[in-house]
């Protein structure tokens, strides 16, 4: 179509400017509204502190133990204290904490628990089992390890992050 | 290509007639601002209605975040306002709103007086606009006191005490309005769903029989 041939009627003109005011207009009212509805959704979401077990490194052993602990979640205006525990060992030199959330469905796990599975971690929901490290042993429910905690030692004692999925 | 989904709705539906019954008619010359342009006046009622829009569609939003609890209302509102992104724009434009809802209604009314639009046979419409107009007072009321701070405590004090004072029925109206002898949680709850469903649904029907009577009986004559 060429340039001279394009003639805009008076209408057209008309309604292409009012279209497109009106639509600034309206833009310029929704954006905020619809920028503040997504903000849950477009929220980064920060990395956890590291919180003390009030348990020190040298009280570890080789065998996995239950510590319980406090984490303050903050739900928007509502902050609340929320229990969480983990399973935690040495292996080595390294220090192993491990969710225990199982990966099934969601219930909790006990280490050595079920005498007919020593040396597991046992769910007692649908039998799902874990090896020492996390690990899921094949025919029971769970499809992937136990959630792993990021650890840190602060002056001897034993401080947990958040959990990771491996 | 949106011409084409507009006839092919339109082929089956017939939806022109529709739409030029409410939005084709003309603009009589006197309320022409482009003729002349003192008829700008004959837009604060149009003016007055886009705002209620925009109070409709920023409540809308607030709601997602606002919880009418004595104990979450200032949180939840102080939340919004300081860590939503935009919360504070949105929130802005809800309250500056509220009181240019009223300056533009106050403007119309006066408009509409001295161009003597009230008289017969649009008595009716001043009538719906007068219930507008305390309705549009209602929703200013009962929404002050939602942020639940001592600003809106008090103004809610002092305005159910103005309403005990009425005659005979003080304390009934004192007592219903804040749901209880108390000041409290039941009158949060109360102003809560005033303002956010029964107002709002007398503000639309009344807005409907308002632009009806206006299509119905036409732009009142020039001056």
């Amino acid at each position: 179509m060429s340039e001279k041939k394009h003639r805009v009627s008076r209408r057209q003109f008309l309604t292409y400017t009012l279209t497109g005011v009106g639509g600034f207009m309206a833009a310029g009212m929704l954006s905020p509204m619809v920028r503040m509805a997504l903000d849950p959704a477009l929220e980064a979401s920060g990395g956890s502190d590291f919180i003390s077990v009030g348990i020190g490194e040298d009280e570890l052993t080789g065998e996995p133990q239950r510590v319980d602990f406090n984490v303050e979640i903050v739900d928007a205006w509502h902050t609340s204290e929320q229990s969480q525990s983990a399973w935690i060992y040495k292996e080595g030199d390294e220090i192993v904490a491990l969710s225990p959330t199982c990966t099934h469905l969601g219930c909790t796990v006990n280490w050595d628990a079920n005498e007919d599975y020593p040396g597991n971690y046992f769910c007692p929901c649908h039998g799902g089992r874990f090896e020492k490290d996390g690990t899921n042993i094949a025919g029971t429910p769970p499809t992937r390890p136990l959630d792993i905690y990021d650890v840190e030692v602060r002056d001897g004692m034993v401080y947990l992050g958040q959990t990771n999925e491996r | 290509m949106l011409q084409k989904v507009y006839d092919w709705v339109d082929e089956r539906l017939d939806i022109t007639p529709l739409w030029r019954d409410i939005a084709d008619h003309e603009v009589p010359e006197h309320v022409n601002p482009a003729h002349h342009f003192s008829a700008f006046v004959y837009c604060f009622g149009g003016l007055t209605f886009f705002v209620v829009v925009i109070q409709i569609l920023s409540g809308m939003f607030l709601t997602m975040y606002y919880v009418p609890d004595i104990i979450n209302a200032y949180e939840s509102v102080y939340y919004l306002q300081n860590d939503v992104t935009h919360g504070m724009i949105v929130r802005g434009m809800h309250h500056w709103g509220a009181s240019l809802v009223i300056v533009m209604m106050f403007l119309h009314t006066l408009r509409v007086f001295f161009t003597g639009s009230y008289k017969k046979p649009r008595e009716l419409n001043w009538v719906v606009g007068v219930l507008l107009f305390f309705v549009l007072l209602g929703l200013g009321f009962t929404g002050y006191l939602l942020p639940w701070d001592m600003k809106a405590y008090f103004a809610t004090v002092v305005g159910l005490e103005i309403a005990e004072s009425a005659p005979v029925i003080g304390g009934f109206a004192k007592t219903l309005l804040a749901g209880g002898e108390i000041i409290g949680a039941q009158t949060l709850t109360r102003f809560f769903a005033i303002h956010v469903f029964f107002l709002p649904g007398a503000l639309l029907g009344l807005l409907g029989a308002h632009f009806f009577m206006i299509r119905k009986q036409g732009i009142s004559g020039p001056l």
